[in-house]
């Protein structure tokens, strides 16, 4: 079995990107996965349909704060409408290693946050 | 030891015995064996193999009671221990004569909260929970106080299997005698690793599961003293837990059959007696001798690791939980995991407690009958290759 934990995964976790509370976020949604105990708050800035910052504040696992820590970085600049789009399958592909039944749901926690934030569904 | 369970010669490190028992060979060629040469309905056949069927069912019911220490009348199939504890929270308002309150642990698997949460909420019951010490053992001063002629049951595990806290039973059952309370043991912890005598420790109820006893899954039991069940009414309805029968009403069947409706785990049945036949067979001494054993060896290593924190209290024998400093308890146990170690990692259904200790999970270690030194060893290079990987 391929180890989950490649050298991009650990790298991030150690050093994630975009962890922090953005300033005058426009949408924010906290998701929290009770099974495991990863908790996520997504934050982000939208202008004129565009996402123009993301970032992520919270606890989780190396899978869950690797994914965060890749989507926010992938959907600043997009439109708000590709976003919305963005599924389970595109998460896997941005962190690039084969996750399994019991792992999915800690790497698309971050995406349910964000799409929830886009709602406007705060927990 | 481990050659008598064929599941372990694929060299996998199992030290996941909380959450279920691997099967020896005995067990699972007595279920085999029942289907392969006893298997028919018990009870009303006329032909042998129903007569076979329903001794073989019949001595598994007597082998288990003799293993408690009760009488066969006493011992009340279900499925598990989530079975009888959601059987006790649905029938025994019909015994607590108006009393209103429940005391339960803040140690408890959410199977002996929530049936109490929902009986609480239909009846307009309270809850409330003994109280942790700092060192995570049951604070007895705060048990007394709670424990009051208010309190109806008293409801907790032999074994917390979260961190394997080991509770004084006969000194809350005392307490609950004193004000005239039911106790409840949940002992599914705690059946293969302590010797568990009902009359002894003097429960009203006892609960435990099959699997978690080297036994199958889909089996459990719930003791209860004969009063107690002849005054409570029956939680599930239909074939072999009647006396007559008419289109507008129906008379009842005595216990235990009054509280087991419907054909039962058959098969289970005579697989779990198997097991509790086993783990007497191997011995009481030998089984509390080599938790004692390779706690200490546990203990020892992982203390030597300045990283981890460990949840359990030092009394604990055969369950120790513990985290790693800035690596989630999910990561360890996948970590663990490509190195063939099995743990559990997360709430091990004890969100209130982890809470309470405001942790998101832990990983928990457990051992069984077939863990030896080595996969002790193994854990904790596992351990060590993990504070590496995150390192």
């Amino acid at each position: 079995m391929h180890s989950l934990y490649k050298e991009h995964i650990l790298e991030l976790y150690r050093n994630p990107e975009n962890k922090h509370e953005l300033e005058n976020p426009t949408h924010t949604c906290r998701e929290h996965n009770p099974l495991c105990g990863d908790d996520i708050t997504l934050y982000l800035k939208i202008k004129d349909d565009i996402v123009v910052d993301a970032s992520y504040t919270g606890v989780g696992c190396a899978i869950t704060t690797a994914s965060a820590s890749l989507l926010t970085d992938s959907i600043k600049g997009k439109p708000v409408a590709d976003v919305k789009k963005l599924g389970a399958k595109d998460i896997i592909e941005l962190l690039g290693i084969e996750i399994g039944p019991v792992r999915i749901k800690c790497a698309t926690i971050p995406l349910l946050a964000t799409h929830n934030a886009l709602e406007e569904k705060n927990d | 030891m481990k050659k008598h369970f064929p599941l372990l010669s694929s060299n996998v490190i199992y030290l996941d015995s909380a959450a279920t028992t691997q099967k020896p060979q005995v067990v699972i060629d007595a279920v085999k064996s029942y289907y392969e040469t006893a298997n028919a309905n018990i009870h009303r056949g006329l032909y042998d193999l129903s007569i076979e069927s329903t001794r073989r069912y019949d001595a598994a019911r007597a082998t288990i009671a003799t293993f408690l220490n009760a009488q066969p009348k006493e011992i009340i199939f279900t499925s598990g221990t989530t079975a009888g504890l959601n059987l006790l929270a649905s029938v025994l308002p019909a015994i607590i004569d108006g009393r209103n309150e429940i005391v339960l642990t803040e140690l408890e698997h959410h199977a002996n909260i929530i049936p109490w949460q929902e009986l609480a909420k239909r009846n307009g019951m309270k809850i409330k929970y003994i109280r942790l010490t700092p060192e995570l053992e049951i604070d007895y001063e705060h048990a007394h106080e709670i424990i009051t002629e208010n309190t109806a049951i008293v409801s907790f595990a032999h074994i917390s299997n979260a961190l394997g806290t080991i509770i004084d039973a006969k000194r809350l059952i005392h307490m609950a005698k004193q004000v005239g309370a039911l106790s409840i043991i949940d002992a599914a912890q705690s059946i293969a690793h302590i010797h568990t005598d009902v009359k002894d420790l003097d429960c009203d109820f006892l609960v435990f599961s099959g699997h978690k006893a080297y036994g199958p899954t889909g089996i459990g039991v719930l003791y209860a003293k004969h009063d107690h069940l002849q005054r409570m009414p029956p939680y599930q309805f239909g074939g072999d837990m009647i006396k007559t029968v008419t289109f507008e009403t129906a008379t009842y069947a005595d216990a235990p059959e009054k509280f087991e409706a419907g054909t039962p785990n058959i098969a289970g049945a005579i697989g779990l007696a198997t097991a509790l036949t086993f783990i007497s067979k191997t011995g009481w001494d030998q089984i509390v001798e080599h938790d004692a054993k390779l706690m200490k060896i546990l203990r020892e290593r992982l203390d030597s690791n300045p990283d981890i924190k460990i949840y359990s209290p030092s009394s604990s024998t055969n369950i120790l939980s513990f985290s790693i400093d800035k690596i989630h308890p999910h990561d360890v146990a996948s970590i663990l995991s490509e190195r063939n170690v099995c743990v559990r990692a997360g709430h091990h259904c004890a969100m209130p407690l982890m809470h309470k200790l405001g942790v998101p999970g832990l990983c928990r270690v457990s051992i069984g009958i077939y863990n030896t030194p080595e996969d002790i060893d193994k854990l904790a290079e596992a351990l060590e290759r993990t504070k590496e990987v995150f390192a």
